[in-house]
């Protein structure tokens, strides 16, 4: 679905306000922030999980390598896509104090720092630790900044539903970095991630859905209505539980963690569906604020597990 | 921020050099990190066969 003459036209180049020839006023910490630091974290621990349970031994050093490459990356992907989306940034409340639309960081900064990082970074993991996590890596960075950012992004509603598949490479990155190939198991953690982006995200625009309409992002609330979005976030819910559970079904994982994954999918199902059911005032906006901030803690809570479930002889199998 | 102009040359504020230091700095321990990651890498991966391969 194209929308892009649905909101408002989103112009290119960025403007006289990001073209100024001045000298650098950045600092380290802006620097930082164009990494999404935040982001990074979610990336590094999938990532560490994905290395930890895979089956083989790598020496640290190795593997310290390898998740270093991963996080850095993640956050070239953050710098290239705050490089192109400043425009967007620069109208949604939520990001117009990041360091481009700020005026703190220059657009040619940000392009030369990301772009530099990436290359790095791939280079750096396919040199030093193995080719397929090199180019698993790659591929994840021109998802991102080339099918997500610049394409996806601000021309359908199912953005983020096909973006969130860079999202969901990391722990499929870090298994590959140890195995040097790639099964069901890393699969299913690239499942877990990807199904769970939806419901985790559409939360998020729920209740900022006036900045993305501003914007002229054509988020799912935006263009469908917030109804749908509700009945498409308890969809994604539903399927996202029973998925969460294959590791344990597939006999990946052991019981600790199919008892978590269990515990977790009922209670996103729980608040989803009270998304789906309050869709007025207060209690609407509340039940959007609540099912946004379990799903952070849904994937940290699984993948945990999934760690834990190994450390304790749950995936020995794999050995 | 408005820097000062001289006829052949901007002068940086204070501020500038300072954040220009900043980054210099982090540039610097980046490369640090680097090279002692490829050393530590190669240590690892060849061990005492760096020493015996063939040029």
């Amino acid at each position: 679905m194209s929308l892009a003459s649905d909101g408002a036209e989103l112009s290119r180049p960025l403007g006289p306000a990001f073209a100024r020839a001045e000298p650098s006023i950045a600092s380290v910490e802006d620097y930082l922030a164009l990494l999404k630091p935040r982001v990074m974290s979610l990336v590094v621990f999938t990532a560490l999980v994905g290395m930890l349970v895979a089956p083989g031994h790598v020496h640290p050093v190795i593997g310290f390598t390898a998740l270093l490459c991963i996080a850095i990356g993640a956050g070239a992907s953050g710098a290239l896509n705050m490089w192109y989306d400043a425009d967007i940034d620069a109208v949604m409340t939520r990001t117009k104090s990041r360091p481009i639309p700020a005026g703190r960081v220059q657009p040619g900064e940000a392009l030369a720092f990301g772009a530099t990082l990436a290359v790095f970074s791939v280079a750096t993991l396919g040199l030093l630790v193995n080719l397929l996590a090199g180019a698993l890596l790659a591929f994840t960075i021109f998802f991102y900044v080339f099918v997500y950012t610049m394409w996806l992004k601000r021309s359908t509603p199912q953005n983020i539903v096909i973006g969130g598949a860079a999202g969901a490479f990391p722990p499929m990155i870090g298994w590959a970095a140890v195995t040097g190939d790639v099964t069901l198991a890393p699969v299913l953690m690239f499942l877990i991630i990807f199904l769970w982006t939806p419901p985790h995200f559409w939360a998020l625009s729920l209740l900022k859905s006036d900045d993305y309409a501003r914007a002229g992002v054509p988020m799912l609330p935006v263009v469908a209505g917030h109804d749908e979005t509700r009945r498409q976030i308890l969809i994604y819910s539903l399927i996202l539980a029973p998925v969460g559970l294959a590791p344990s079904l597939f006999g990946f994982a052991g019981v600790l963690y199919g008892a978590v994954a269990l515990g977790c999918g009922a209670m996103m199902l729980m608040l989803a569906w009270r998304v789906y059911r309050d869709r007025k005032g207060q209690p609407a906006v509340s039940a959007a604020r609540k099912l946004f901030a379990f799903s952070l803690l849904y994937v940290f809570l699984l993948f945990a597990a999934l760690l834990a479930d190994y450390e304790i002889g749950g995936l020995g199998w794999l050995r | 921020m408005n820097t000062p102009y001289d006829e052949n040359r901007i002068v940086l504020t204070e501020e500038q050099v300072r954040r220009r230091r900043g980054r210099s700095i982090a540039i610097a321990l980046s490369l640090a990190l680097f090279v002692v990651l490829v050393y530590a890498v190669t240590v690892v991966k060849l061990g005492p066969a760096v020493l015996v391969r063939p040029l």
